[in-house]
């Protein structure tokens, strides 16, 4: 049996959470104050994600870049082919939240949407 | 002079939501002040995700939490002024401002609602020895060059103090392809929320060193390096336990100070443990009709908390104005019956720090902080001598902001009622 | 090769003093430095004091020119607007036994030609100044004294030379000097000039500049000193500059308000090797705030903004080595406290000096006054109206701590010998000097110089050479 320790990161309480493991079967978790803490738990020794937050380029914006994320969490090993799929990317102004930037990032099937305006 | 009901100092979180609440009160006439070019505060460089899971019950980005208080604030047609400084306000609400268009000028408030925010402590308020290079950026600083800018300040980095902008920034900086060798935090706890250490330390693998400083700072030019070392519990350096670390940059993340520089000119009272006003149930300072919420009161974890607070403070100036309105000669009530909220065995202080029975709410928010970490404690609240809440916590740190809930009733039950104290017990 | 009839090695207060008072003439004068802007050493990290001139033995340099520069200070200051304020002086006697030498500094001061000393006692003391501290037995008050902004003093006196038609070089640092048949050829890391006459006012490297040319050589000690500058509302804590007893290592730690309203404590003396250790040290701050507890009480040493270090030119000799020191060659060595008191008359003294040997005619059209920027906080809402609605940059504040407007930053570039940098711009507007350090206005200003002096943002430096501020953009590693 595998014990792991987290922080549960599903709200800012933080709350520790023991996780046990037995092979890669989640057999238990403690320490969670409510649901959500449970499924984070389980999801964090299982199949851990994270929605990742960057910034792309803007050409005629005012300006010079804008943020983005991921518009769900992704895989958390895919956080790097992420960030390096938005280097190649400009995106001429306007820009609006919610405006898809790349479809389908680092082959994740998540789409990275903008965070904020830009106008010309 | 211009008049308006309600002037807003500052157009940020506390700035849109207290308008927001106080336009949804029946108060017309409102203005925003804004120094920056656009509404939204600090927020606008806070890109990464975390903010409104309380307001919205979905995990936005900072634009994008501001972004709905702005379109909320543009919806109910609230008026604002972008890139304007506020030069002064007057004890009797005379704002006096300045743009590029209007020059110097004054505003008459019926209320004035202080949203100014708060900046970051520098390097000489730690008085970090060494030389004094390029290289040396609070994290807020870098926080704009990057996510607003789009400039690296630095490939090599250290980051001293775990504020949560230091975390955020040593994931922000590791994402757009900086080396962040070690977070160095003087104190032996966190000042950061947790999930930001899971989010932004450990999962690409930067150290957080507790009870660690710099000692000194190289490089005549630009930094070349830093040196850490362990600290007692004194906070002094423990002699042979320094490193070297090669880096081009150091972030500061070493504390939030209320920018209460208008307030102090005004001549309001100020709680020495917050830098912020002091300030009753309804979020009013000393100054009659002047109410402070947001960072600028007392420095926040979660905006989700500002905008509530804020959001009070908005309602209750409106409520002023329009009380105010009703009977011409309200003057104070000297003779007004206060609660003292005190703050005792852990607990450094509480926002509001005083009650007045006849302005109670249904239910109050009290919010404070704990001056250390304890484990398996319990949050106390005393009315006169009786305890009236028990609240077991598995852990309480610094870090993290505390509330709890006082009712009308509990307050209007005991009419000889005195003081209500909060503390942290062991049992 | 670059002619010149005077070379002047050194652009800080000493070297710009003398560049003023040279400009007066009809000669070609140029001024070498080695860093970008004029008052980047000693200059810019000191207690900015103008002392009455009590404290050095009677005929010595250091007591003639200090006197001297105090006399001059108050006129030069409104000829070339610069920010003075004769705010006075009192040296401490904590210790009833040490009164003698209370008395002695006295004597000395009467002898140098101090005007209007007077000794006080405790309760006249404490009534100027409640919060001195509580075992003080006497003070010397020299009403004389004052506080003064040395960046500004700096500037004014090189934007006046360069008004004259005095040449500045900046990012020149000597490297070598030569005697030819008439006069010097000086080789520097921009090219070679040729001069008839020098002029060391290299600060802590005047020893090296000296000993280039002469075999009787001189010895200069770096003697670091630490300061810390405290927030405005700190500023009043005291009204006059607050010294003790003089000790072997020069005038103690102070306490001073300075002349833009912040509260200044310093400075240790500790002599160094390196000419360039103007790093601040832990112990040294931490005495610095030790030692300014003993003279004065209840300091808010938490309202701490910055701390900073310089390094005092002490020459072996113990006074200011002013004169021709070899045929052709003048020294300004030496030049530690009170040089900054002292840096009009070294002015007076060495301009004379120079236009007496060579013989030198007036200019006719010498400009002798000089306008700094506009003190817009000072003036009235109408005025300010007036000249946002000429220029709306008046109307943008960029540096929210010291509220200095984008008009002043950018009248800061433009001006003559104007800021290239952002400790430039600092040194000239007080933009990023304020509480925050420049946290909320730093990329704002990078924004100016960048748009003003036609360079991309990754050229901006902090004050010059390699202290950029960028390193890249985002993702560019990737």
């Amino acid at each position: 049996m595998e014990i792991r320790n987290l922080t549960c990161i599903g709200c800012p309480m933080g709350c520790p959470l023991t996780v046990k493991l037995e092979d890669t079967e989640v057999i238990s978790i403690e320490g969670n104050s409510c649901k959500r803490g449970a499924v984070y738990g389980k999801k964090e020794v299982t199949n851990p994600t994270r929605i990742v937050t960057t910034t792309v380029r803007v050409s005629g914006g005012t300006e010079p870049v804008v943020s983005v994320k991921t518009k769900e969490d992704i895989p958390k090993d895919k956080i790097f082919a992420c960030v390096r799929a938005m280097k190649e990317i400009t995106v001429p102004a306007p820009v609006h939240i919610g405006d898809v930037i790349l479809r389908d990032v680092a082959h994740t099937g998540v789409d990275m949407i903008a965070t904020k305006n830009v106008e010309i | 002079m211009k008049n308006y009901d309600i002037v807003i100092i500052g157009g940020g979180p506390a700035g849109l939501s207290a308008a927001v609440a106080a336009r949804k009160n029946g108060t017309e006439s409102v203005l925003i002040l804004e120094r920056d070019d656009k509404l939204g505060g600090i927020l606008n460089q806070c890109i990464h995700n975390g903010f409104g899971l309380h307001t919205f019950q979905e995990e936005l980005t900072g634009p994008e939490y501001a972004g709905r208080f702005i379109t909320q604030a543009e919806e109910l047609r609230i008026e604002y002024k972008l890139h304007t400084m506020v030069m002064d306000i007057s004890a009797d609400e005379v704002v006096t401002a300045m743009n590029q268009e209007e020059g110097m000028f004054q505003i008459q408030a019926k209320a004035v609602i202080l949203a100014m925010g708060c900046r970051e402590r520098s390097r000489g308020a730690l008085n970090i020895p060494g030389y004094r290079p390029a290289g040396i950026f609070s994290a807020g600083t870098a926080q704009r060059l990057v996510n607003i800018e789009g400039y690296l300040p630095g490939r090599k980095v250290v980051i001293l103090g775990s504020g949560d902008i230091g975390l955020i920034m040593a994931r922000r900086m590791t994402l757009e392809g900086a080396d962040v060798q070690v977070v160095a935090e003087l104190m032996p706890y966190s000042g950061g929320l947790k999930r930001n250490i899971v989010q932004c330390l450990d999962d690409f693998g930067i150290p957080l060193k507790l009870s660690h400083t710099v000692i000194d700072i190289k490089g005549k030019e630009r930094v070349e390096g830093i040196t850490l070392a362990e600290v007692n519990a004194e906070g002094r350096p423990i002699p042979g336990t320094e490193e070297e670390y090669e880096c081009d940059t150091l972030l500061l993340s070493v504390g939030l100070i209320p920018e209460n520089e208008l307030s102090r000119g005004m001549g309001i009272e100020m709680n020495p443990v917050t830098s912020g006003p002091k300030v009753n149930e309804s979020l009013e300072t000393n100054i009659e009709g002047v109410f402070a919420c947001g960072n600028v009161l007392h420095v926040h974890d979660l905006v989700d908390f500002v905008s509530e607070e804020a959001a009070m403070a908005g309602r209750n100036a409106s409520l002023y104005v329009q009380n105010a309105c009703r009977s011409q000669e309200n003057t104070k009530n000297l003779t007004e019956k206060e609660i003292i909220l005190f703050s005792e065995k852990g607990v450094r202080y509480t926002v509001p720090s005083v009650i007045r029975p006849d302005h109670m709410p249904e239910e109050l928010t009290v919010r404070f902080r704990v001056g250390g970490v304890y484990k398996n404690c319990y949050i106390s609240c005393y009315l006169d001598g009786e305890r009236i809440l028990h609240r077991k916590r598995p852990v309480v740190a610094p870090g993290e902001m505390e509330q709890i809930k006082l009712t009308r009733e509990q307050i209007m039950k005991n009419l000889l009622l005195q003081k209500i104290t909060l503390k942290i017990e062991e049992e | 090769m670059k002619n010149y009839d005077v070379i002047i090695i050194g652009a800080g207060v000493t070297g710009t003093a003398i560049a003023r008072e040279l400009s007066r003439y009809q000669c070609k004068v140029c001024v070498l430095e080695r860093e970008e802007d004029v008052c980047c050493g000693t200059s810019k990290a000191n207690s900015a004091i103008i002392h009455a001139g009590y404290d050095a033995e009677p005929g010595s340099w250091k007591a003639r020119l200090n006197v001297r520069g105090n006399e001059m200070i108050e006129s030069l200051s409104r000829e070339l607007d610069f920010p003075f304020r004769r705010n006075g002086s009192l040296v401490l006697c904590l210790d009833e036994k040490a009164y003698p030498d209370l008395k002695k500094l006295y004597d000395r001061g009467i002898e140098n030609g101090v005007e209007e000393l007077q000794i006080l006692n405790r309760d006249e003391v404490l009534s100027m100044e409640p919060n001195v501290s509580d075992k003080v037995y006497a003070a010397l008050y020299a009403p004389t004294a004052g506080i003064v902004c040395p960046f500004h003093m700096t500037i004014a006196f090189a934007e006046n030379a360069y008004t004259n038609g005095v040449s500045f070089h900046f990012n020149t640092e000597v490297q070598q000097i030569e005697r030819e048949a008439k006069g010097w050829k000086i080789t520097t890391g921009k090219g070679e000039y040729n001069a008839k006459c020098i002029v060391n006012a290299a600060g802590v490297y005047a020893d090296k500049i000296h000993n280039m040319v002469s075999e009787k050589k001189l010895h200069i000690t770096p003697r670091k000193g630490e300061y810390c500058l405290l927030d405005k509302s700190a500023g009043n804590h005291v009204r006059r500059t607050i010294f003790t007893l003089p000790g072997k290592f020069g005038k103690g730690v102070l306490v001073t308000p300075t002349v833009h309203g912040n509260l200044l404590i310093g400075p240790t003396a500790m002599d160094i090797e390196n000419k360039e250790g103007v790093n601040t040290t832990r112990d040294g701050l931490q005495q610095v705030i030790e030692k300014s507890a003993d003279s004065v009480k209840n300091i808010p040493t938490r309202q701490v903004i910055t701390s900073f270090a310089g390094l005092r030119a002490h020459e072996d000799g113990d006074d200011f080595v002013i004169g021709e020191t070899e045929n052709d060659f003048i020294d300004c060595a030496g030049i530690e406290s009170p040089g900054l008191s002292s840096a009009p008359a070294i002015g007076e003294v060495i301009g004379k000096l120079v236009q007496k040997k060579y013989d030198l005619k007036e200019k006719i059209d010498f400009i002798s006054t000089r306008t700094g920027l506009p003190d817009l906080n000072s003036m009235t809402l109408e005025k300010r109206n007036e000249i946002i609605h000429k220029n709306p940059a008046y109307g943008n504040i960029i540096c929210r701590c010291e509220m200095v407007t984008e008009g002043e930053i950018i009248d800061a570039i433009k001006r003559p010998l104007g800021a290239k940098s952002l400790d430039g711009v600092k040194r000239r507007t007080r933009a990023g000097m304020g509480r925050c350090q420049a946290g909320f206005c730093s990329p704002k200003v990078m924004e100016i110089l960048s748009r003003e002096l036609g360079k991309s943002i990754e050229e901006i430096t902090k004050s010059g050479g390699n202290s950029r501020i960028i390193e890249g953009i985002n993702k560019d590693t990737f």
